[in-house]
């Protein structure tokens, strides 16, 4: 059958090798080596506090805020999961992933939240906007991790960042639709009252488009979480590394492990994050009131919880 | 040029228009060369929402604007404080124009001047009710105590206080109306804007809060602008009342006015249903009352004039004062007899004011003597005839000046 590759063929692959050897990274591998800087200090910081935290307190209190959040069964999912995680020796991997995903998730927040909110008042950048979370969502994550490699090398980063482009989509997309659906007639009662562009934002839009935030936030959280086996590719640690290991040596048993580990931390930060967003729909969800809920069990319950803890299994 | 009256006339709008579209100037055109708003709208696909409209609300009235829905009454109160800004025309509010206004002048007018209550109550459901009521004065940066007193100074006007704490959907729709208007007053505005904001309301719950707003402006001598698709609503509550269709006012008046001589058709259709007692007061059926003098005046003097009037009681005046009434079947007899008004003398005669509404004077009667309409120094103004009353119920106490108001 005669086709039109017969007569003339593009080289496509010569061309994106030529733009991305031969000029992307040349002249732009230190702004992207720049840009690592952030993460990988957020990174450091995360993991050596998460490793250094003895494992006994950061049961407890995960499980506090799971308890204060998600209430009393996910709290006793939390406690019993995570003596799991360290009977079967996976500790330290635990935590390595878990700075991984709080890391990437933390970046995602930063940057798809003002996004969401520019695309949330602007349509014509959402138009713009809109094609490339398409493209971000339906690119196999296998795809950039080549030019990832060649811009920031390998590693426990340019994992995370792989995770973060993988991740950020759902963030900005719900950002922009909790801002868009807030009720016409308040943003009109905000703007009868002479709110400025910043107080409507501050006190009207945000407070109340934080539900939907929040269940993009999860989204993110459980993107990035699928993103772990895949970052270990690259060189990130963790559960990752374990799962991808065991696939290499066909070792069926620390393959089921790493998964088992990574399905724990999944199930625990989606039902808290889950929690966190669908909580005080009655009585209105207050910025503020949220990040306190978030903050205000972390703090005192690491003396109080182990007595509540003690006297329930019995 | 500087009006002699502008120090109290609070809004001015002046030749008004507003159209929904995309080139809004194109349907001026053609709305000024008399074209229809269905015409526009088929030719052009834009929406005519207020046409060619002027009205001036005095200082400390309620000016109500009634009309269906889709005539554009929304859209108008919506260009009083700029949130829609009108296509062509003046909006001034103490001589400022807020249709040239920037963003920056109108958030100051929104802030000081002109606060807005909505037909469904626009609470912010993630804030306490002192928080919504205080939302205004937090917008213009003022402390949180002070902000805090305010509100609670606002809501116990409204009856509210003990729910401060309390969040928006805690509250029935009567309260949460309360709520919003609290919010409105808490800024101290000079005008507020009231979208048809007892619309969503029970009826009962409904008449409440429209005798609160009057007892609360009668306190606070606020310029009013209020939205209503009620008629009866309108006549209660309008010092001024313009009836409003296809974006255009088709009559402007008092609520005396309205049903009393509605402009066309349109009105008249409208009014017909309406409890005439409740608007009409008995000023507009009082006839001079021809006292007799007492001590002055003889029976046979009486008599003559109630035979010359058609009347068969007539007030009997002691100087200033009402000393009572005397009817025509006392007097006959006496004729003969040449006795005194004295002794033929009703002390126990029905009594009202010049505002007392209609539906009142029905027990007054009942006595079977004209209603006498006294003054609030007690001296007598003029009458009422029972017959009067129920001629002007019926629409038939003058000749109709429109063949259509039957």
């Amino acid at each position: 059958m005669p086709s039109p590759a017969d007569l003339f063929t593009i080289p496509l692959d010569d061309w994106i090798n030529t733009f991305v050897r031969d000029w992307l990274v040349p002249n732009f591998r230190p702004a992207f080596r720049a840009m690592q800087w952030p993460v990988t200090q957020v990174l450091n910081g995360l993991e050596a506090f998460l490793q250094a935290v003895p494992m006994a307190v950061f049961t407890v209190v995960l499980a506090a805020i799971a308890w204060r959040t998600a209430g009393r069964g996910v709290a006793l999912f939390t406690l019993v999961s995570l003596i799991f995680i360290d009977l079967i020796e996976l500790w330290p991997e635990t935590m390595t992933t878990l700075a991984m995903i709080v890391t990437a998730v933390l970046f995602c927040t930063v940057i798809g939240v003002p996004v969401g909110i520019a695309a949330a008042r602007s349509d014509r950048f959402l138009a713009v906007l809109r094609p490339v979370l398409d493209i971000m969502q339906t690119i196999p994550p296998f795809v950039y991790l080549v030019p990832i490699v060649m811009l920031f090398g390998v590693g426990m980063v340019p994992g995370i960042i792989a995770t973060i482009v993988f991740a950020l989509p759902p963030i900005i997309r719900l950002t922009n639709l909790g801002i868009r659906n807030v009720r016409g007639d308040l943003i009109e009662a905000g703007h009868a009252f002479g709110s400025t562009p910043w107080q409507m934002l501050w006190e009207i839009q945000f407070p109340l488009a934080l539900r939907t935030i929040m269940a993009g936030l999860n989204q993110t959280l459980m993107l990035a979480l699928s993103m772990v086996v895949i970052a270990a590719l690259i060189g990130a640690g963790g559960l990752g590394l374990v799962v991808f290991t065991g696939l290499g040596r066909l070792d069926v048993g620390n393959a089921t492990a790493g998964g088992i580990g990574i399905v724990i931390i999944a199930i625990i930060l989606d039902r808290i994050t889950q929690a966190l967003g669908e909580r005080r729909q009655v009585g209105g969800t207050s910025l503020w009131s949220t990040l306190k809920g978030l903050f205000r069990p972390a703090a005192a319950p690491t003396v109080e919880a182990p007595e509540r803890q003690a006297d329930r299994p019995a | 040029m500087f009006v002699p009256d502008a120090m109290s006339s609070k809004i001015i709008a002046k030749n008004v228009y507003k159209i929904f579209g995309e080139q809004p100037e194109t349907a001026l055109e053609m709305l000024r060369q008399g074209r229809s708003k269905d015409e526009i709208l088929r030719e052009t696909g834009m929406t005519v929402g207020v046409r060619d409209t002027s009205f001036t609300v005095e200082e400390a009235q309620i000016f109500v604007v009634m009309g269906l829905s889709g005539s554009g009454k929304s859209t108008l109160v919506r260009m009083i404080n700029g949130l829609i800004p009108p296509t062509a025309g003046e909006i001034l509010i103490d001589g400022d124009d807020v249709a040239a206004a920037d963003a920056q002048k109108l958030r100051q007018i929104r802030r000081d001047k002109v606060a807005m209550v909505f037909q469904h109550f626009a609470l912010f459901p993630h804030k306490t009710v002192a928080d919504n009521v205080a939302y205004g004065l937090k917008i213009k940066g003022m402390k949180a105590a002070e902000r805090r007193q305010r509100a609670e100074q606002a809501l116990a006007q409204v009856g509210l206080e003990a729910y401060a704490d309390s969040y928006p959907e805690e509250l029935s729709g009567g309260m949460q109306q309360r709520v919003g208007l609290a919010r409105g007053l808490a800024a101290e505005p000079e005008i507020l804007l009231m979208d048809e904001p007892f619309s969503a309301l029970d009826p009962l719950i409904r008449r409440d809060m429209q005798e609160e707003l009057l007892e609360l402006q009668r306190s606070m001598k606020k310029t009013i602008v209020f939205i209503t698709h009620d008629l009866n609503e309108a006549l209660i509550l309008g010092d001024q009342i313009a009836i409003m269709k296809d974006g255009r006012f088709v009559q402007v008046g008092t609520a005396e006015e309205i049903v009393g001589a509605p402009a066309d058709d349109y009105v008249a259709a409208f009014t017909q249903d309406i409890d005439r007692s409740r608007v009409f007061t008995a000023g507009s059926v009082a006839q001079p009352a021809e006292p007799v003098e007492l001590g002055k005046d003889t029976v046979a003097v009486a008599l003559e004039r109630m035979e010359r009037l058609g009347r068969d009681a007539l007030y009997v005046v002691d100087g200033k004062r009402i000393a009572g009434a005397v009817a025509y079947r006392d007097l006959a007899p006496l004729a003969r007899e040449d006795g005194s008004l004295e002794s033929a003398l009703i002390t126990d005669y029905p009594k009202a004011t010049r505002t007392t509404q209609l539906n009142e004077l029905y027990p007054l009667a009942q006595s079977g003597l004209p209603i006498a309409l006294v003054s609030r120094r007690g001296a007598l103004e003029g009458v009422v005839a029972p017959q009067d009353v129920f001629g002007k119920l019926a629409g038939t106490d003058e000749p109709p000046t429109e063949p259509a108001s039957a």
